[in-house]
This record gives C-alpha cells, sequence and structure tokens, in this order.
C-alpha cells in the first residue's frame, strides 16, 4: 500500500503521515524494517502506544488475547487517531481475507466513536467515492480492498518492493502452541514447565503480536517461492491470527468496536 | 515452465460479475459452490464451515455452501443476505470478482450497488417457480446500470427431476420480456448449485443441455466493452505540484487512450493545449488508456483543478448545467424536489437538485407511473440542476462519465445514484448576460457591502418583531434595506404554494433567488423566514458570496412560542385545524453554526436587534 502510495503522488511527496499502533509486543525484525524504511523513503512516522494499556500491565500472555487486543490494538488506534484528528486512515485490509471484510466499502465510515454499523453503510457505485464526513467523525479507506492474496505478492514480485524478513523462510527458534509455531522472539516470552524452543524452518503470511502470530512451516526463501507455495496450500492467510479464534464472528464484532 | 506460468498470470483478464435472484434461489449457494469447486476454500474455512453448518445450517449433514458467503452474524441466523458481498476467485484462464446481491424487494439499492461495477449478471431462477416478479426487477436493473451480458440459472434443475421442458418453457418466458431490455447476450444454463450440476463442470443429468456449463461461459465469454476505444476522458484527481518547476494533473482515465503530443480540452472552458508527458513514477509513458492511473504534464498553463475533465477535443463531452437522468433513490427519507443536495460526478463534487420526476418506473413491469417524489429504492427518470456546468457523457455511451451519485447534505449519506439520459436544451441556449455595473459599485454608492441576513425560527418566536426593529435602525443610520417576510411573501409570489415539504422547499427557493437579485442592486436584505429546513438555508446560502450570507437563529422554546401565539396559530394547529404545521406536525432542523444565536426569552425585541446591528459592524457590512 505504501509503494502504491508513494507511487500514486510521483513526483509529489507523500502528502500524509504513516502511523503504526505499537502494542510493544511486536516482532523486532519489523519494527527495524518500519525504521529502516521510513527513514530512507524520508516518510513521516507516528507511532504510538496505549501508555494507560501499558501501565496496567496488559500484555498479550497474562491478559490473553481478547483483552490485549482490544486495549493496546483497537482503543490505541482510537487514540491515536482523536489524538492527531485524522478524518480519513488507510488501511491494507482486503476482502478475501474474512467473511465481515468482505461486505465491507472501500470508504468504510466510522462514527465519532470509531463504531463500524455494517447495517447502514453508504451504498458504493461505480468509483464514485462519498468522502463526507462530519467533525468527529471518520473513514476508514481500504485500496486494497478488491487485491488478493495473491495478488499481492505477484505485484511485490512485478515491482521488487523490499519486505520484512519474517515473510521468508528461515530457521527461527519456535514453541508448538494449540497446533501452531509461535516464534520466542525475546525473552518475555514465558516458557511453560518443559518446553524448550526447537529450530525450524518457518515463515509468516501474516505479522500481529509475536506471541498471537502462527508460522508456519516453509521452504520459502523468495518471492516466486512463496508464490509455488500459496499455490498448494489449503490453509487460510489468516489460520495464524490466534485474535480470530476468540470466538464466532470475531473479527466483525472487532470491527464494530472500532479495529482496523 | 512453473516460473513462466507465474510470471504470465497478473496478465489474465478480470471479469466482473453479479449473481441476482430472490431469496432461496441458491445465490449464495451458487457462489459458495463455484469457490469450493475450483479450490478456492482453504481447509481451515471448510473446518469452520462443517462447525457453521451444523450450527445454521440448512442443508442438513452436508456443507451448505452459502455459509461461506454470508459474512455476518445477523446473515448467519436469519439465513438471508443482506447487503453486497465481494469474493474473488482465480481460475487458469481468467480472475474474477463476483458481489454477491440480495434479492428482497428492499435491497433494489445493493443490487444497483453491485450492478454499478459489473459487466455480466447471473441471473437465478428456481426451477420450480420460473419467470417471477423478482426476476423481471433484477433484469430489469441491471438492464439500466449498464450489464450487456446475461447468464440465466435456472437453479435447482434436480428439484424438477432434471426435465427438459420445463427448463425450456422457462427459458422462453425469460426471452420474451428481456428482448426489450438491450441485452447482448443471454446464455441459458440448467444447473443445480447444490450438487453441482453443470456449474464447474458438464452435468450427465442434463444431457439434453446442448449449451456451455457455468464457468466455461465465464471463463470464455468476451465482455470487452470497448472502453478504451471510446473518445479520450481524464477526470483529474488531484494537481500535482511538488515545486515551482512542475505542474501535472493526475488521475484514472476513465476512457479512450492518451499519448504525447495529443490534443486535448477542459471540457467545461473549452480551453486547448497539447499533453506533453504521460507520466508514471516508473517514468514517462508512450500511452496510456483507460484504467491506468497517470500524471499528465501539458504544454500550456491552464486554469485546471479537480474535479475538470480533459477530453478529445473532436469528440467533446456534453457540458451543460442541466440534464435528465435516471435516479435510484437510496435514502431512508424520500427524494425532496428542489432541495439542494450534492453531487458527485467523476472526480467533482457540485450542488444538484431535481427539478422535476418526469415519472417513476414500476420496477416490476417497468411501466411509468406519475410521482411527485421517490422513495427508498423508487427509479425514476428526473430533470436535474446542478450548481454550475458539467461535463458528461449519456451513460449508455460511456458508463465511466455518465453516472453521479447524490449525497444528503446534512447526514451526508448517500441517497441517491443516477444515470444520465441527455442534457436539457433549456440549460444549453442560456447564457449569462454580462453587466458593466458591477454589484460593488451599486452597494459602494449606498457606503454598504450588500448582505443577506437570515432570520430562521420557529412561528411566534419573535422574527418579524426583530426584523421590523432592525430595519427601523438601519434605516434610520442611513442604509438601505429590504425587508421580505414569510406571510407576505405568501400573498404573492408565492401564492400558489402550501405548507408541505416540497412547497416550503419551492418557497425558501424562491425567496433565496429574489433576496439575491436585491443584494446585487447592493441592498442588504432582511428576510423573516420559519426557513425549517437546514437544507435549504444552505441552499441560499451557497447563493451568496462567502460573508454575505448570514444566518441569525431566533431561538424561542415552542411552550414559549405556543404561550404567545401572536396569530392564533399554534391553538389551531393543536386543534388539528392545520397541518404541516411547524414545531407541531412538521420539523424544525434548528441551525448547528449560525452567525448569530438570538435567545429571546426575557430580553427585549429592540436589544436583539441591536446585537444583529453590532454584528454587520463587526463585519464591515456597515462602512
Amino acid at each position: 500500500m505504501l509503494h502504491l502510495a508513494l507511487k500514486a503522488f510521483f513526483p509529489g511527496r507523500l502528502p500524509f503521515p504513516l502511523l503504526h499502533v505499537d502494542t510493544t509486543w511486536k516482532f523486532r525484525d519489523m519494527i527495524a524494517f518500519r525504521d529502516d524504511l521510513t527513514r530512507r523513503l524520508g516518510v513521516d512516522l507516528l507511532v504510538y502506544t496505549n501508555e494507560q494499556g501499558l501501565r496496567s500491565g496488559i500484555n498479550p500472555i497474562a491478559s490473553g488475547s481478547s483483552l490485549h487486543t482490544h486495549v493496546m490494538k483497537t482503543e490505541a488506534l482510537k487514540q491515536a487517531l482523536d489524538l492527531h484528528g485524522f478524518d480519513a486512515a488507510f488501511g491494507g485490509a482486503r476482502r478475501d481475507e474474512e467473511k465481515s471484510r468482505a461486505k465491507e466499502r472501500i470508504f468504510s465510515f466510522r462514527s465519532k466513536d470509531h463504531v463500524w454499523d455494517p447495517r447502514h453503510q453508504r451504498p458504493e457505485l461505480w468509483n464514485l467515492f462519498n468522502t463526507r464526513v462530519r467533525p468527529g467523525e471518520s473513514i476508514r479507506v481500504f485500496p486494497l480492498s478488491n487485491w488478493t492474496e495473491l495478488d499481492i505478492w505477484h505485484y511485490i514480485m512485478l515491482e521488487q518492493i523490499p519486505m520484512v524478513p519474517l515473510y521468508f523462510a528461515k530457521e527461527r527458534p519456535v514453541v508448538q502452541r494449540d497446533g501452531t509455531w509461535i516464534m520466542v522472539d525475546d525473552e518475555r516470552f514465558p516458557l511453560r514447565p518443559g518446553e524448550m524452543p526447537q529450530t525450524r524452518r518457518v515463515r509468516f503470511r501474516t505479522l500481529g503480536c509475536y506471541p498471537l502470530t502462527g508460522a508456519i512451516e516453509s521452504e520459502a526463501e523468495t518471492v516466486e517461492a512463496i508464490l509455488e507455495e500459496m499455490r498448494t496450500t489449503r490453509l487460510s492467510e489468516r489460520q495464524g491470527r490466534l485474535i480470530d479464534a476468540d470466538e464466532a464472528s470475531s473479527m466483525e464484532k472487532k470491527k464494530k468496536e472500532g479495529y482496523f | 515452465m512453473e516460473g513462466d506460468r507465474i510470471q504470465a498470470e497478473p496478465e489474465k483478464d478480470l471479469l466482473r460479475f453479479i449473481t441476482c435472484g430472490s431469496v432461496d434461489d441458491g445465490k449464495s449457494t451458487l457462489i459458495g459452490r463455484l469457490l469450493h469447486d475450483s479450490r478456492l476454500v482453504f481447509d481451515d474455512q471448510l473446518r469452520a464451515l462443517a462447525r457453521d453448518s451444523r450450527k445454521h445450517g440448512t442443508a442438513g449433514d452436508e456443507i451448505d455452501f452459502a455459509l461461506l458467503v454470508d459474512g455476518l452474524e445477523a446473515e448467519r441466523e436469519q439465513g438471508i443476505t443482506i447487503d453486497v458481498a465481494y469474493r474473488f476467485f482465480t481460475t487458469q484462464r481468467r480472475s474474477f470478482i463476483v458481489a454477491d446481491t440480495p434479492g428482497h424487494e428492499q435491497y433494489t439499492r445493493n443490487m444497483a450497488t453491485g450492478a454499478s461495477r459489473a459487466d455480466l449478471a447471473i441471473i437465478l431462477i428456481d426451477a420450480r417457480k420460473g419467470v417471477l416478479v423478482q426476476t423481471r426487477r433484477h433484469s430489469l436493473i441491471c438492464s439500466l446500470l449498464g450489464i450487456r451480458h446475461v447468464v440465466l440459472a435456472v437453479n435447482k434443475i434436480d428439484l424438477v427431476g432434471f426435465a427438459q421442458a420445463i427448463y425450456e418453457e422457462i427459458v422462453r418466458d425469460y426471452l420474451a420480456f428481456a428482448q426489450d431490455l438491450g441485452f447482448t447476450t443471454i446464455v441459458p444454463i440448467p444447473l443445480s448449485a447444490r450438487f453441482g450440476d453443470n456449474v464447474t463442470s458438464r452435468s450427465e443429468r442434463t444431457s439434453w443441455h446442448s449449451g456451455p456449463f457455468l464457468l466455461d461461459h465465464l471463463e470464455s465469454i468476451d465482455v470487452a466493452s470497448g472502453i478504451s476505444a471510446l473518445p479520450f476522458r481524464f477526470p483529474v484527481q488531484w494537481v500535482n505540484r511538488p515545486n515551482l518547476d512542475f505542474r501535472g494533473y493526475s488521475g484514472t482515465i476513465a476512457s479512450g487512450r492518451v499519448r504525447g503530443g495529443d490534443s486535448v480540452v477542459v471540457a467545461t472552458s473549452g480551453l486547448a493545449t497539447t499533453v506533453r508527458e504521460v507520466l508514471t513514477a516508473d517514468g514517462p509513458l508512450e500511452f496510456a488508456e483507460a484504467g491506468d492511473a497517470v500524471t499528465l504534464t501539458l504544454a500550456d498553463e491552464l486554469d485546471i483543478s479537480r474535479g475538470d475533465l480533459l477530453a478529445a477535443p473532436d469528440d467533446r463531452p456534453e457540458v451543460n448545467d442541466q440534464f435528465a437522468a435516471n435516479v435510484i433513490w437510496m435514502g431512508e427519507h424520500p427524494l425532496v424536489r428542489g432541495r439542494s443536495y450534492v453531487a458527485r460526478v467523476g472526480t467533482r463534487t457540485i450542488p444538484i437538485s431535481i427539478t422535476a420526476i418526469k415519472h417513476k418506473i414500476d420496477v416490476n413491469t417497468a411501466k411509468h407511473l406519475a410521482a411527485n417524489t421517490l422513495a427508498l429504492n423508487e427509479i425514476g427518470v428526473c430533470n436535474l440542476a446542478a450548481g454550475g456546468q458539467v461535463a458528461f457523457d449519456p451513460y449508455e455511451a460511456n458508463r465511466a462519465t455518465g453516472c453521479f451519485i447524490i449525497i444528503d447534505r446534512f447526514t451526508n449519506e448517500t441517497v441517491g445514484a443516477g444515470m444520465i439520459t441527455f442534457g436539457l436544451r433549456r440549460g444549453t441556449n442560456l447564457h449569462w448576460q454580462p453587466l458593466l455595473v458591477g454589484k460593488e459599485r451599486r452597494a459602494a454608492l449606498k457606503h454598504q457591502s450588500p448582505a443577506m441576513i437570515w432570520m430562521t425560527g420557529l412561528s411566534g418566536a419573535g422574527k418579524s418583531t426583530i426584523a421590523n426593529s432592525l430595519e427601523q435602525k438601519l434605516h434610520a443610520a442611513g442604509h438601505h434595506t429590504m425587508l421580505l417576510d414569510g406571510d407576505n411573501v405568501r400573498h404573492g409570489l408565492n401564492r400558489d404554494l402550501g405548507f408541505t415539504e416540497a412547497d416550503r422547499v419551492e418557497n425558501i427557493r424562491r425567496v433565496g433567488e429574489v433576496a439575491k437579485l436585491m443584494t446585487e442592486a447592493g441592498l442588504i436584505v432582511i428576510c423573516s423566514f420559519i426557513s425549517p429546513y437546514r437544507a435549504e438555508r444552505e441552499m441560499v446560502r451557497g447563493l451568496m458570496p462567502s460573508g454575505a450570507f448570514l444566518e441569525v437563529f431566533i431561538d424561542t422554546p415552542i411552550e414559549e412560542c405556543a404561550r404567545r401565539d401572536p396569530k392564533g396559530l399554534y391553538s389551531k394547529a393543536k386543534a388539528g385545524k392545520i397541518k404541516n404545521f411547524t414545531g407541531i406536525d412538521a420539523p424544525y432542523e434548528a441551525p448547528e453554526t449560525p452567525e448569530l444565536h438570538l435567545r429571546t426569552v426575557g430580553e427585549q425585541p429592540d436589544q436583539l436587534a441591536q446585537r444583529i446591528v453590532d454584528m454587520l459592524a463587526a463585519r464591515n457590512i456597515l462602512n
């Protein structure tokens, strides 16, 4: 999405800043990539963390994925948008990711409280988008709505877009939890009694908070190999996201609360 | 080679289609089946599906494919699709985007939404029921929205024992009524979404069927709309001006092709220039065509901004401020004739009002009915007037430049969608006669700036009293004024108007135009009108230059107005003798940000009028 935005405004500069909601539990490689990329491109990066949540000791391990996601992602995002008074925020979500996303508009209206009301969405015809909001209201904009995961990787290949290394297979320290591989990214990760991190060749298809993001065993070290792997996989991209499995209709519920 | 296949993939073409059918015709099941049989459902999704099928499914012990598509919790529980959902799948030959749209009567707007970007429609018919009223409705909407290719999917053929005679009768019925709808192709297919007959492979059980199976047809049909062969149209989305040495115009080509050296005109002004370069982040292009996002640099510096349309000089769009269109109403609140809405036409945002509803279209019979308004999900043929010149092509000729959406100014909801049929002659042949003495010069003689003071409030709030006091004060100070009062205007200019919403809108429109003419004569015009609707007050504001329209809210609680009741109207209204009385059985929308908010309780009219004078002085209207 950043690549597309840079191209769209060329030769002009990106006319908006980037915002990262940092839960403090993101993969270290991802943070390093973020900082390096924004420095190299000379774009403005805003980083926001819900300090109050941090002070109350919220974390993905002790608090559970549901509470952690709500406080450190959903609430933090709302706080950050309010703080800067943004009336629109771009997101990379796609309709093929999840069933409730399939019904979301490209310009998705949010009330003053950032609430998504799936039953009262503005009809979206042709490519004529209704961008009007009153003060305090906002729009989440999803330019990649109609792309599929396969489209994304094709585009990455064709445009040679740099990626976070975690998307590519490498030997990494992991433990098995609930049938999925979780990476031990730093010393905060509590091992269960008798549990020992093993080294496996794994990669990630999506990057959330590291204790909540499952890796897949893979040999794909290049974009081409990832594309080939996707052709044969029998699992969807978000299967590694433990937060989706919290409860039935989990994503719809989170989105109504203000999640991206 | 495998690698070559991957490389070639992005070049696959894309087919957008919609599925339409009534509840229980099996739309979602059909899409679920297409996804499943194309091996596009992943194992974890299939496990979730099996879990959901046991909980909500209607297919017994089998997997209910509809649940794969019905995304929202409420829908899974009620077993209906309540909104437009988009699905994606890719085969060896093509990529597909499917809009799944509901068949409920109240959801015409969703179908129109799905159809607006589709090239093909699958119209589902339950083989047991045949062609229904809904089938006609869906076909008519597809036709209006410009879809030219139809698949007639006669579903549940298993439930009529794969009977050829039943199938052929349905096809005959359909072709008979669809012949006037302008479809280029109509391909009938007998199928069973639930069991997969003729969906992704040919079924042995319909050996009598000589036509294609569904996926085969979807993969091979040529829907090329020839949009790149149409005349060049480029709606300017953004003026790209990173530094003083560069000025480019960014946007997506709506139709046609462009290359460096081509002549172009700015459609509304008619100014001509040539394209210097077709630029992208990857460097200049030799040429670009419909769908490409590019930045154009031009040989001359013209006044071009967002919303302008660049076009081929030898085949220009029509430019007009009045046109006729098919309008689909999508708002909960019915259309109000004469009300000022906002339209998006291409990248342009412009005030718009519906000046006449010629007739509405009964979507079930295609008959024309007389209408004063359009309610949710109704379709009408309307005349519209825009707040400026608009460049467009008839929708039939160009789907990209002949459409618009209508937005309510206050709720900001998208309340309508329109497809332009033609420009109205009366707009084309009317031109402004330039005047040599401007309003500033007329006003300068009077030592004042022309302005419109708009007093709004409930009946009995004190508007007329304060307005009279204000005019006396201004007059005494030597200013030239005019006072327009609601009741007085209704004795003459507006005596043909009543108190319905549409008549109130027209009342204010006329008053606004008259008051504007008076400000052009250099006067300070005091308008005293209940003017209950924000939209109309904003419309009048829009007639005036910025700063010359001053809204004054005369704020008196309704209990106090009813107690004062200077004309005895409240007691009549409460007794039911007056209908549509503001505050009793008609709404009053208070101003949100008036220039002056006067609460009258406990105040003297004289002092309140003085506060208006003070405001005018502070704003340099009284020199």
